[in-house]
């Protein structure tokens, strides 16, 4: 019996006839046009259905007789009934046409990454018919470099990376895609113990603080929050970039006086007692962008449906991990060696949102962290206003049209649409961040409504 | 005499390890902890549990190093396997830009040991390469090699070129005036000059620079897998760093002091091999 033939057939012989095995004959193959026989799918379907009607009928002359007396559709509604083909075909569906399935993913052990580490341990990429094998970096300028050098094929990113790279600010100039943003909030500023008692920013004149990279959300954050309280983060305070894992170990060495840095090691330094959240990144701006995905425009024109699957994925991974029900998991997931590397009581405290504060307190504030990837144009332009405010990029910025080509929000409506999940109908939209509005429209006026920043060469 | 001499330094050594190991236990004892009125706070700070911060006792690290090398081998996944897996990147990364140097060194070093001209020549180039610290060529090798694990090779290899090179150099140059002279009288062909007479009377020498070079190699890689990260035993000390466990640095450190003293064993074996007396 042919695997191509259809088996609902009650005068056909399921045996070997023709080449293409879907007619009786090789004369009636011949003198067929039948555009089946090079459908892909059709024949996909057929070998499954061929298969399952094989197992439940092994002699053929006892699925002929059962055909005939009850009627084709019939007999195909009973074994629908009976056998799952519908799910079975589409399931060999998904995975019909992916050309590249091994792919190589790097990562910054921090909790912004949940998403796309999760996705490994709890079978996303799998799913999807991929293989994963996701990379520990020891830093932001090697996660640039490896995504340029096209050792990684996607990569965890801070959210203006990709923005700087396509630019050609701090790099090689080449076109580098967000495909979604990883988390929002999850960020604090973490002061060394001794300064418990200056609580005011205004004490601060002359620390020592860490971000992780130029190009991060930290660095704007910390900046805008200073600036806000008078300093001038360019001369009244000192500002370094250190990889987020090395942060730590620097706050203790007094190295540091604190960093606006990545979870979990704000919860680190509380859990060994050297550091204390003085503000989380939240009570900055309430749903900031912080990390992102990001593949290379290159990546996404070569296969653009794995590009559609790993899509799928992360996508899926963020839909769990914005429920608080899957938190605790999600920590236990992540934390081991392989992963994360840290206590599992530390990312859970951050994920969750109930922590110690390391003055004493237990506080609670369960949107900590949270997971929404719709990649917001605005954000982008946000993070434009604030390179051009601090010098890192100069002259005439084109924010909308930059913004659009890096953010892809058309992609990601059309991925979240597959998987039923909702997603804002305008890419743009007001957000205040310190009490202040921000208006994407007029990203200059915004700009020059600051008093301190660094004055234009 | 000699016999009891060897015994008696090796008691000696055994007792400065046993006071080591005294200090440090006892500067390690752990402190009472006041008990926390909050109840909730000192379980989210991890009161209670065993912290995989703070510097180790003895025991805690004996125990670390006993789980280690029970299972030198697993492997759960790509940033986490075992410390002789580890290792053995380690080597082979070592082992490859090593070769490599070797390769490039000792038939320069050849060329400008018999060449005075060419030696003066390149001299101000080397003097400038030889003192480069191999961290900071690894963002030009990763911007100008485009991958990361030839550039963490590349960097074994600059780095332990040098002392191969001179060292050939030097020994080459200084191979006595009358065995030359002798080679000479009796009409020796150059490459049999080369390997006959010129190479084994280098050879100490050129060893003394091979043992050196390997010594470096096994410092470089250490900093070099800290840097690009992935694999290696430099990657492990990084990833117990992100986890400020000391306990697992400190085997990491001693383990890469014993495999540093095996490797300069084997090129001391190799040296002995070589020695001749005139």
């Amino acid at each position: 019996m042919s695997a191509f033939s259809d088996p609902y057939d009650p005068n056909r012989k399921l045996g070997v006839a023709c080449n293409c095995g879907k007619h009786a004959s090789q004369v009636e193959h011949d003198s067929s046009d039948d555009l089946a026989c090079a459908d892909p799918e059709v024949l996909s379907n057929r070998v499954i259905e061929s298969t399952m009607v094989r197992a439940l009928f092994p002699h053929d002359e006892t699925r002929r007789r059962f055909i005939r007396a009850v009627g084709v559709n019939t007999a195909m509604a009973a074994i629908a009934g009976v056998l799952p083909i519908g799910a079975m075909q589409a399931l060999a569906q998904e995975r019909k046409s992916l050309a590249k399935t091994e792919l190589k993913i790097g990562f910054i052990p921090i909790t912004c990454a949940t998403p796309l580490i999760m996705a490994d341990p709890l079978g996303f990429y799998k799913k999807e018919g991929l293989k994963v094998t996701l990379n520990k970096t020891a830093g932001w300028a090697l996660i640039r470099d490896k995504m340029l050098n096209k050792e990684h094929d996607a990569s965890h990113f801070l959210s203006p990376m990709p923005l700087a790279i396509s630019m050609g600010v701090g790099s090689a100039a080449q076109p580098m895609r967000v495909a979604t943003i990883q988390n929002i909030n999850g960020q604090a500023i973490t002061l060394h113990i001794k300064h418990k008692d200056k609580r005011d920013p205004k004490q601060w004149k002359g620390f020592k603080f860490a971000v992780p990279f130029d190009y991060s959300m930290h660095n704007f954050l910390l900046r805008y929050y200073v600036a806000e309280h008078g300093l001038d983060p360019d001369r009244d305070i000192q500002i370094r970039v250190v990889p987020p894992p090395e942060m730590v170990a620097n706050l203790r060495a007094g190295n540091l006086d604190g960093y606006l840095g990545p979870d979990p090691f704000n919860q680190r330094a509380v859990y060994d007692e050297i550091g204390f959240i003085h503000i989380l990144s939240k009570e900055l701006w309430d749903g900031h962008p912080c990390c992102a995905f990001g593949v290379s425009d290159q990546f996404i024109k070569e296969n653009p449906d794995t590009f559609a699957a790993l899509y799928r994925a992360v996508l899926s991974a963020a839909r769990m991990a914005r429920d608080p029900k899957n938190r605790s998991l999600i920590a236990k997931v992540i934390s081991p060696a392989n992963y994360l590397n840290q206590p599992e009581t530390v990312v859970e405290q951050v994920l969750t949102g109930k922590f110690a504060d390391g003055l004493g307190n237990v506080k609670n504030v369960p949107d900590r962290a949270d997971f929404d990837p719709f990649p917001w144009h605005s954000m982008a332009v946000w993070i434009m206003t604030q390179m051009k405010r601090w010098g890192y990029i100069k002259g005439d910025v084109n924010y909308k049209q930059i913004a659009e080509q890096v953010f892809l929000v058309t992609e990601a409506k059309k991925r979240m649409a597959e998987l039923e999940m909702k997603s804002p109908a305008t890419s743009y939209a007001k957000f205040k961040v310190m009490g202040k509005e921000f208006d994407p429209a007029q990203p200059e006026k915004y700009l020059g409504s600051f008093a301190i920043k660094k004055a234009a060469a | 005499m000699i016999k009891s001499e060897a015994l008696r330094a090796g008691i000696l050594s055994l007792m400065f390890l046993l006071v080591l190991l005294g200090i440090w236990h006892v500067a390690t004892l752990p402190k009472e902890q006041a008990a926390s009125a909050n109840d909730e706070y000192a379980k989210l700070m991890g009161k209670g549990a065993v912290k995989t911060t703070g510097f180790p006792t003895p025991a805690q690290l004996g125990e670390t190093a006993l789980k280690h090398i029970s299972d030198p081998f697993y492997d759960k996944g790509p940033n986490d396997k075992g410390i002789g897996i580890q290792l053995g990147f380690s080597l082979a990364r070592v082992g490859l830009g090593f070769a490599l140097a070797a390769l490039v060194a000792i038939p320069l070093g050849f060329v400008i040991g018999m060449s005075p001209l060419i030696y003066r020549a390149l001299d101000p180039f080397i003097q400038v390469l030889k003192p480069i610290s191999p961290l900071a060529w690894m963002p030009l090798a990763l911007y100008t090699i485009k991958d990361s694990s030839i550039s963490g090779i590349f960097v074994i290899f600059i780095c332990s070129v040098w002392p191969m090179l001179i060292n050939t150099a030097f020994g080459v140059a200084a191979v006595r005036r009358e065995w030359l002279n002798v080679a000479k009288t009796l009409e020796v062909n150059a490459v049999r000059k080369a390997f006959q007479v010129i190479l084994p009377a280098a050879a100490p020498t050129i060893m003394t620079g091979m043992r050196i070079s390997m010594g470096i190699a096994w410092l470089v890689i250490v900093a070099a897998e800290m840097l690009v990260g992935g694999t290696g035993i430099g990657y492990f000390v990084w990833n117990e760093w992100n986890n400020l466990s000391l306990t697992n640095v400190i085997f990491a450190i001693l383990t890469i002091g014993l495999v540093g003293m095996l490797l300069d064993l084997v090129f001391g074996r190799l040296q002995n091999l070589v020695t001749y007396v005139e």
